[in-house]
């Protein structure tokens, strides 16, 4: 098996509060080989964009903490490099998209300015080198004009828009892993499939290995290579997508595919759900994190978590119920 | 099909807000959000209000409601315009009339006991004693699927289902006909949107309910709705039943939108049709039809010649001099 671009393992990464310590992510173990796309999903509160911050090694400046547990970058752990030595990793072999483009942009910079700088710092080219270079990344992301549009600011420019420069930026310095967290929810839905499409273009032909949190499935089937669910903290399953779509094992993995409206069932009728609701970190039920809203939950559910374990080849659920009853449709 | 008035229907509605600008407010033009919009909603039926941001979706309903007036054009509801009503007619018209709101926490008053929030239509609107409004808010909450117990707490102690279920008692509290659901499920989480779409069918079954149903997910459309309208750029550009709509969608926007959704599945894959550019802005439209600059079947008589909305088969409405096949 070729070298893992990343490899993260039993990252544990929360928050300090008067209440003791907040365990947003526990014990989560994740790989990416490179090329490839990695989905992470989950709900709110699942611990997905924890899990990607901490990555970043940004935890630090959002109030949070890696407890536990190694990132391992191209074989290097993350979490024992000071910031210094991040800084040079970040934005140039390890970048990162986010939601709100708008939010991630400098307002009081043009776009072109904001792609040339990480090319400054981190590829110490000249200023004018930089800015020709900003000018073909947004060529490259698909930006009509590119001349033009990288003289204009933020506000001058659409959402979809901003997030092409956006990703423009994380594209600049040719790096190895992209972490797009929730990139196309906040744009409308053609401007999404625009978005989706231009990933997967730049994934083709630059091979750039990808790791995408969404809430989305949707998003997921159309993206991943590999997918990694994510409840209340923890992965409880992680596998191919064909895997997780037709084979999915887990229960809420199950439940969360099934309540997905318009997909399965008549119009009308009444949606399938999974009872309860998402729960508060501080109060993660003992046992396995999902049994009280589980439909198949034994006695031991309650009392012992269940490892996430491979369940077939390459496909690994954290459940007891290793014969899951045919219930996908 | 039979020809049963509608419960409440949009004759020609235009809204337009004036653009300002410079010192002394001067209007420079105007965003015509809603421009010339025909459509009626039967008693007891679901209709989805689908399009993308600024497409003018939420000022339709906002107009429907009579929140905001319409620069021109007629809202019907029972065969009146509402425009015309007095205010005490127009006191009537609001306890048949309500509204719920995407964000929950943006609409509940974070002041308000979740008991004051739920019985303040009844305050305002019945005359009756605490007693009888605390009972009606107990039966209001259990009929949501909320612990009554808890209804002397803040709307900040609920989960963001839970106060969109605080949200939905306070629409039926006073027994309308009419509920606007502008995004009302749209930024909850999927396992708990399942529940909420659940108990608005629920709600609509037992009450008769009839909804408008505004949204950009076009999965929870597909799923609630009976009959669906598409908005483009403040036009109404195509009207079917949901089930034809999604088989055969006439207007090409319609086809793009419906080919962009996500699927969650490997195996069934819509051919995706990827638009260029975006949404052109609302205050200076394109001539002819809006969608032309981008529409991927644009003729010569497209970019002069504005289609109207034509009925072309029976309860199918598309705005399009050449639709889909």
């Amino acid at each position: 098996m070729a070298e893992k671009l990343l490899e993260v393992r039993e990252l544990t990464a929360g928050f300090h509060t008067e209440r003791g310590f907040l365990r947003a992510v526990d014990r989560v173990s994740l790989s990416l080989e490179a090329g490839q796309t990695l989905c992470v999903v989950g709900e709110s509160g699942s611990g997905k964009s924890v899990t990607s911050l901490a990555i970043m090694r940004l935890l630090d400046y959002s109030g949070g903490t890696i407890a536990g547990g190694e990132i391992r970058f191209r074989g290097v752990d993350l979490t024992e490099l000071p910031q210094r030595e991040v800084m040079r990793i970040r934005g140039n072999r390890l970048t990162m998209v986010f939601q709100d483009p708008i939010s991630a942009l400098n307002p009081v910079f043009t776009a072109g300015d904001q792609i040339a700088e990480s090319l400054r710092v981190h590829k110490g080219m000249s200023p004018k080198a930089a800015w020709r270079k900003a000018v073909d990344m947004l060529r490259l992301v698909g930006i009509p004009d590119p001349e033009m549009r990288a003289g204009q600011y933020p506000h001058e420019m659409s959402g979809g828009m901003c997030q092409r420069v956006v990703i423009a930026m994380a594209l600049a310095c040719d790096p190895e892993l992209i972490i797009a967290d929730e990139p196309t929810t906040a744009l409308d839905v053609t401007v999404q499939a625009q978005i989706l499409e231009l990933l997967q273009r730049l994934k083709r032909e630059l091979r750039t290995s990808i790791l995408l949190i969404t809430h989305d499935m949707g998003v997921a089937a159309e993206m991943a290579d590999r997918i990694a669910v994510m409840y209340a903290g923890a992965v409880v399953e992680e596998g191919t997508a064909a895997a997780i779509f037709e084979r999915p094992r887990h229960p809420y993995t199950i439940g969360l595919l099934r309540s997905i409206p318009g997909t399965t069932g008549e119009r009308g009728t009444e949606l399938y759900t999974i009872k309860g609701g998402i729960p508060r970190i501080e109060q993660l039920p003992g046992g396995c994190r999902f049994h009280p809203r589980c439909p198949y939950a034994m006695e031991n559910c309650a009392r012992e978590e269940p490892p996430l374990l491979e369940a077939a080849d390459g496909h690994r659920s954290a459940c007891w119920l290793t014969d899951m009853p045919e219930v996908m449709t | 099909m039979t020809e049963q008035p509608y419960l409440i229907e949009a004759v020609q509605v235009q809204k337009h807000f004036p653009i300002r600008r410079g010192l002394f407010g001067r209007v420079a033009g105007h965003v015509k959000a809603v421009d010339d919009v025909s459509f009626g909603i039967h008693a007891g039926e679901t209709f989805g209000l689908v399009g993308e941001s600024g497409c003018g979706k939420s000022t339709l309903g906002r107009v429907m409601l009579h929140l905001q007036r319409a620069t021109a054009g007629e809202v019907r509801f029972e065969g009146r315009d509402i425009q015309q009503a007095g205010a005490r007619e127009l006191r009537r018209l609001r306890e048949e009339m309500q509204i719920i709101f995407q964000d929950p926490m943006g609409s509940l008053n974070p002041r308000f006991l979740v008991r004051d929030l739920i019985g303040e239509p009844l305050r305002l609107h019945r005359r009756m004693s605490a007693a009888d409004r605390d009972d009606r808010v107990v039966s209001l909450m259990e009929m949501v699927g909320l612990d009554a117990t808890r209804r002397n707490r803040y709307p900040h102690e609920f989960s963001g289902g839970q106060r969109q279920r605080i949200g939905i008692a306070r629409a039926i509290a006073l027994e309308p006909k009419f509920i606007v659901a502008d995004e009302a499920v749209s930024a909850l989480d999927v396992s708990v949107q399942s529940q909420v779409l659940n108990l608005m069918m629920k709600l609509q079954r037992e009450f008769g309910l009839t909804y408008l149903f505004i949204a950009h997910g076009l999965n929870v459309v597909r799923h609630i709705a009976s009959r669906v309208g598409v908005m483009y750029l403040g036009k109404m550009v195509e009207v079917a039943g949901t089930d034809a709509l999604f088989a055969r969608p006439l207007h090409p926007y319609t086809a793009v939108l419906l080919s962009a959704i996500p699927e969650p599945s490997l195996t069934r894959k819509r051919e995706r049709i990827v638009l260029q550019g975006d949404v052109p802005s609302p205050a200076n439209p394109p001539s002819g039809c809006r969608f032309h600059p981008r529409c991927p079947f644009v003729q010569a008589r497209c970019r002069t010649d504005e289609p109207p909305l034509a009925t072309i088969a029976p309860g199918r409405q598309v705005a399009c001099h050449f639709p889909l096949a």
